[in-house]
């Protein structure tokens, strides 16, 4: 493979254009006769809207309109997405909220939009805004996932009479007890998975514009890939053909799940440039990317697990209350149920498993996909668990895992769930990590750190996460006249890097040099009509094959023009490394590139042009796993409750890698991620609904400092599924971390008998819960 | 952000002459904390009248037995001076330890000070050091300058022009950094003088605040066996989300001790 091809460590094409400012963001983008959006946010977790005085507004400087939730009502706008549906065990649906794009009669967490306010200057708009005048008549709230699902608490939802949209059960709960019954040990744990704003580099934007002759509308947002988006657009919002909106992201300042929705803002906007006939622009800032992006996580646990006498589990139990926010977003109930929940049993083999969802509305942002989806949070649990087995039964912790992981001789492994792990090697995972990490001469660097007056411990985590989202994609190669190649893609890449992956799999495949291969993305105008966009860890194993097959098909025309060139019949040719042969003679790529851009040159009956798509279509049962095992040492400063960590090894086993440059970032950025929902992330709402923790000052984003150099090792073991053998990376690293890092927190305080410290394990939390537990103790 | 006039004086005097001609007026350092409240529409000054351009607000300087440091002297500044680490290394150390680079190359003392956040490091440091607060129109002892919450001595348009820290025989500061922010959750500066101990604490309370018991034991024996036993009172300390005010207590006097330690 050359230099530049399939699994070699090429550094990013994208970095330069985007480290020396050329990128172009949606804030970058301005149209003619631009007006300035900005919108009026409720200051209340939960009110009835009494009455919204715009007369001052309306007479302000500069404004333009004022639109309200009837206006867009009236003019036959519909209600936002909810993706999913689920039925309890009695066959009853799941309650499905309904939300306006702008809040009518009822507002139901702070930071709601519930009026627009447009003028010629987002200056003007801001200042008409203020006076935009919003009778609330308070309500009760309901701040927190464990009040919301108690029965004391107010109900948000009338109509529905429970703020529990749904209990969904996997199974009867009887069934598992008769196998739990015969457990020789118990484990248990209580967790919590707490709540995270996402915060991607880039606040959300848009800017809109409505051709009236045409009927189109074209809109830039960040996104991650608007091909759901326009479609919702066009369905929800304006009542008109798909293909009359045009989504665009050209470059988008990182998506982590939640920059692929169909957001209120995002139709507002698109509604309000057709009404008022004038682009409108607005550009959120990072106070209402805290107050309206959708959160993350935010889960209640109970899990109990039963073993035999030789450690081997029995029986899993889990109960999980998932707060998903004030309305159900489009995932929301599906993360804790298809998203996570149904892989939690993980890598290890278990053959009777029990779970319960509550998914529980309360009067915070609504909560949606964030790196991961569901998926950290199930691992979490699960390691957390196996450490409480480890404490039940005397077993080590790497040796009660060692005793239950899937081997790689039971694979294809069907899940209890239904689920085929089709390979992993998760025993080498743990051996390859506990040996990088020297976990056997752990002991001795304990003292050495005690020397010191320092509490050092070591934890470990195993994970497995199926990737891959939506079952279809489509991609497009376009070679020009002069051979170079313009890959047409809907997969987005918002820091992925696919403009050097796309380009190294052509090098690869058509022997195309790496310079030659360009990308165009970002627009559902030029994406293929089958594509979907970039979510889930999907790109490679969707896009990526999808380019595979594209490419297969260029070769396949290309051969018969190459034949034609060479007066010789298609059977007698070969391809490779960008060379068409047929006995001793040959053509380039480039050369049949050309020829196939001239007519005279074209065999019969062959098209001009060499242009191929792949519209890929899979399994929507399928998926692949990325498996591995991470660990984390950390040294406790327990007067102060301070942890830094020390050491970070990441195993991974991502399939294939078709860049290990690029899969060591996707590593570094998902632990980082991991790291600072377990260590600094701590989302906070009071009893009012209000978010305490709203802005940088109080929500702490994980810093460079908070982190180690983290030693990324791959195991890699060619997924079964797939043409690459890629699996996904994207995701891994976020479900990891949490789970090596707070079992370390854990090893380190062991002398005082603490098993567990709820998330993120800030100072003061590690610093009271060594007081508890000295109390305990003396107790 | 509102529309504001804008004045980039060159002269002490001038700026003086503009602040007080204008109650509606405000003094613009770095900008650091003044900007964003504008852009939030938090506040909306009439005119800023921007410090930057007056030479004799920057920088620092030896003086007899004090060190001088212009109100406009950046952190990054006041940590990099050869002069300052030379003769109070203590304070140095301090302003290499506030927010991140961004910050510390934009941010000012006289900002700092003048603007009294409770979690500021810069308030233990003049206070720990006897400091004394020089403005355009009078000197303030740093005992007299911290006044409560954000309050300081100063009075509408009164303008910082540098700080005098008498050079002491030692000094050291430590500080836990808010895992958010990176202000000081907890900051303690403890000074030796010729003819004492001073202990400074900020971000405990509402403002920065000295601790006399700990000054009266160090005084007498300057050990970390002198502070055991000295409870640090929970009572009127902060307590929010991300400390509690007995971690704060607590905080004060492990950092005390490792600040005597560290001589
Ligand atoms: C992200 C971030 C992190 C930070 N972290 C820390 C930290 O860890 N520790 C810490 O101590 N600080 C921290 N700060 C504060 C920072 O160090 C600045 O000192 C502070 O923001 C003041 O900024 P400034 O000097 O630019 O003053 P400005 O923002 O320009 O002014 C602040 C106030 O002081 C007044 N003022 C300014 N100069 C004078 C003067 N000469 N005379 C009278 N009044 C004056 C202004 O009118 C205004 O009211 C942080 C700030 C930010 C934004």
């Amino acid at each position: 493979m050359g230099q530049f091809g399939i699994g070699q460590p090429v550094r990013r094409k994208e970095d330069v254009r985007l480290l020396t400012g050329k990128g172009l963001y949606t804030d970058d983008v301005h149209f003619d006769g631009q007006t300035w959006g900005v919108f009026v946010r409720s200051p209340q977790a939960h009110a009835k809207i009494l009455s919204i005085d715009t007369s001052a507004t309306k007479a302000a400087e500069g404004v333009v309109a004022v639109y309200l939730g009837q206006d867009l009502k009236a003019d036959g706008v519909g209600t936002l997405i909810t993706d999913v549906e689920f039925k309890d065990l009695s066959g009853k649906d799941m309650f499905r909220p309904k939300r306006d794009f702008l809040a009518i009669g009822r507002v139901r967490f702070v930071g709601e939009p519930v009026a627009i306010v447009i003028a010629e200057t987002q200056a003007q708009a801001k200042a008409a805004a203020e006076l935009v005048v919003v009778d609330y008549e308070t309500l009760p709230a309901v701040g927190s996932t464990a009040f919301a699902a108690s029965s004391d608490s107010p109900v948000i939802w009338e109509e529905h009479g429970s703020n529990v949209g749904i209990h969904w059960e996997n199974r009867a709960e009887a069934e598992i007890d008769a196998h739990m019954a015969k457990a020789k040990y118990r484990a248990s744990v209580d967790l919590v998975n707490n709540r995270v704003v996402p915060n991607p580099m880039e606040p959300r934007c848009a800017v809109a514009k409505w051709d009236a002759d045409a009927g189109e509308l074209t809109m830039y947002a960040p996104t991650q890939g608007g091909r759901r988006i326009q479609q919702g657009i066009a369905k929800i919002v304006l009542n008109i053909a798909a293909d009359k909106v045009r989504i665009l992201s050209p470059d988008v300042g990182g998506g982590f799940g939640i920059r692929g929705k169909i957001y209120p803002e995002l139709g507002v906007v698109a509604w309000a440039a057709r009404k008022t006939g004038r682009p409108v622009k607005w550009r959120g800032d990072r106070s209402e990317t805290f107050v309206s992006d959708y959160h993350g996580r935010d889960q209640i646990n109970h899990a109990e697990l039963g073993l035999d006498e030789n450690g081997k589990i029995v029986a899993l139990k889990v109960w999980t209350i998932v707060n998903c926010g004030a309305y159900f977003a489009e995932n929301g109930p599906r993360l804790p149920i298809n998203g996570g929940g149904r892989i939690i049993p993980g890598v290890y083999d278990i053959e009777n498993f029990y779970f319960s969802v509550r998914p529980v509305l309360s009067n915070t942002v609504p909560t949606d996909t964030y790196r991961g989806a569901g998926r950290p949070e199930a691992n979490f649990l699960m390691e957390r668990l196996m450490d409480a087995a480890a404490h039940a039964t005397g077993l080590s912790r790497d040796e009660i895992r060692r005793r239950n992981v899937i081997k790689q001789e039971q694979m294809p492994y069907r899940t209890q769930m239904g689920m085929v792990i089709d390979s992993g090697d998760f025993v080498g995972n743990m051996d390859m990590a506990m040996k990088a990490a020297d976990w056997a001469g752990f002991e001795k660097r304990r003292a050495e750190s005690a020397k010191h007056g320092k509490l050092r411990g070591i934890g470990l985590s195993n994970f497995v996460e199926p990737s891959g989202g939506r079952p279809t994609e489509e991609m497009r190669i376009a070679l020009t006249p002069d051979g170079k190649a313009t890959v047409y893609a809907g997969t987005h890449s918002h820091g992925q890097g696919h403009e050097t992956v796309w380009a190294q799999l052509l090098e690869s495949f058509l022997g195309i040099p790496f310079e030659d291969v360009s990308l165009v993305q970002g627009d559902t105008k030029t994406a293929p009509k089958g594509s979907a966009g970039t979510f889930g860890s999907r790109s490679s194993w969707m896009g990526g094959v999808g380019l595979q097959r594209s490419a297969k098909r260029i070769v396949e025309k290309g051969t018969k023009i190459a034949a034609n060139l060479m007066q010789t019949e298609p059977s007698a040719v070969t391809f490779d490394a960008g060379v068409f042969r047929a006995g001793t003679t040959s053509v380039t790529i480039k050369e049949v590139a050309k020829a196939a851009h001239d007519p005279k040159a074209l065999p019969e009956g062959v098209e001009a042009g060499l242009d191929e798509s792949y519209f890929l279509e899979r399994d929507p049962e399928e998926f692949n796993y990325p498996n591995g095992t991470h660990v984390c040492e950390v040294e406790v400063d327990a007067d102060l409750g301070k942890i830094e960590i020390v050491n970070y090894i990441a195993v991974d086993d991502c399939g294939f890698v078709l860049n290990p440059f690029i899969v060591h970032g996707q590593v570094y950025g998902g632990v980082a991620q991991g790291v600072g929902q377990a260590m600094t992330e701590q989302t906070v709402y009071d009893e009012d609904g209000q978010l305490v923790t709203g802005s940088f000052m109080d929500y702490g984003m994980p810093r460079a400092h908070h982190m180690a150099m983290i030693d990324a090792l791959f195991n890699e073991v060619r997924c079964k599924t797939n043409d690459l053998g890629v699996k996904g990376a994207g995701e891994a690293g976020a479900c990891g971390a949490p789970g090596a890092f707070v079992s370390a927190v854990c090893d380190a305080l062991k002398e005082f008998g603490i098993r567990n410290i709820d998330m993120p394990l800030t100072p003061d939390r590690v610093w009271q819960t060594i007081q508890n537990a000295k109390a305990a103790k003396a107790a | 952000m509102e529309n504001f006039g804008y004045h980039a004086p060159t002269k002490i005097a001038d700026a003086a002459q503009l602040a007080e001609a204008n109650e509606d007026a405000k003094l613009m350092a770095g900008g650091m904390t003044l900007l964003p409240t504008l852009k939030q529409r938090l506040a909306a000054p009439s005119d800023l009248i921007d410090l930057a351009g007056i030479a004799d607000l920057r920088g620092v300087c030896r003086d007899g037995d004090e060190i001088v440091i212009g109100a406009m002297t950046t952190h990054a500044e006041v940590h990099e001076s050869a002069v300052l680490r030379e003769a109070i290394a203590g304070l140095a150390s301090l302003a290499g330890q506030i927010g991140d680079p961004a910050v510390r190359h934009r941010g000012t003392i006289g900002g700092s000070i003048a603007n009294a956040d409770p979690a500021a490091d810069y308030p233990a440091g003049v206070l720990g050091h006897g400091a004394t607060i020089v403005t355009n129109k009078r000197k303030i002892a740093a005992d007299d300058f911290f006044l409560g919450l954000f309050e300081t001595a100063l009075e509408p348009g009164e303008i910082i022009t540098g700080v005098r820290f008498p050079i002491p025989v030692w000094s050291t500061y430590q500080k836990l950094r808010h895992p958010a922010s990176g202000y000081a959750v907890v900051g303690v500066c403890i000074v030796q003088t010729k003819t004492g101990v001073r202990v400074a604490v900020t971000g405990a309370g509402p403002s920065a605040f000295r601790m006399a018991a700990m000054e009266e034991a160090l005084t007498k024996d300057f050990s970390v066996k002198s502070i055991e036993g000295i409870a640090v009172a929970a009572d009127d300390l902060n307590n929010d989300i991300h400390a509690s005010a007995a971690y704060r207590a607590h905080v004060v006097s492990v950092l005390a001790k490792r600040a005597v330690a560290s001589r």
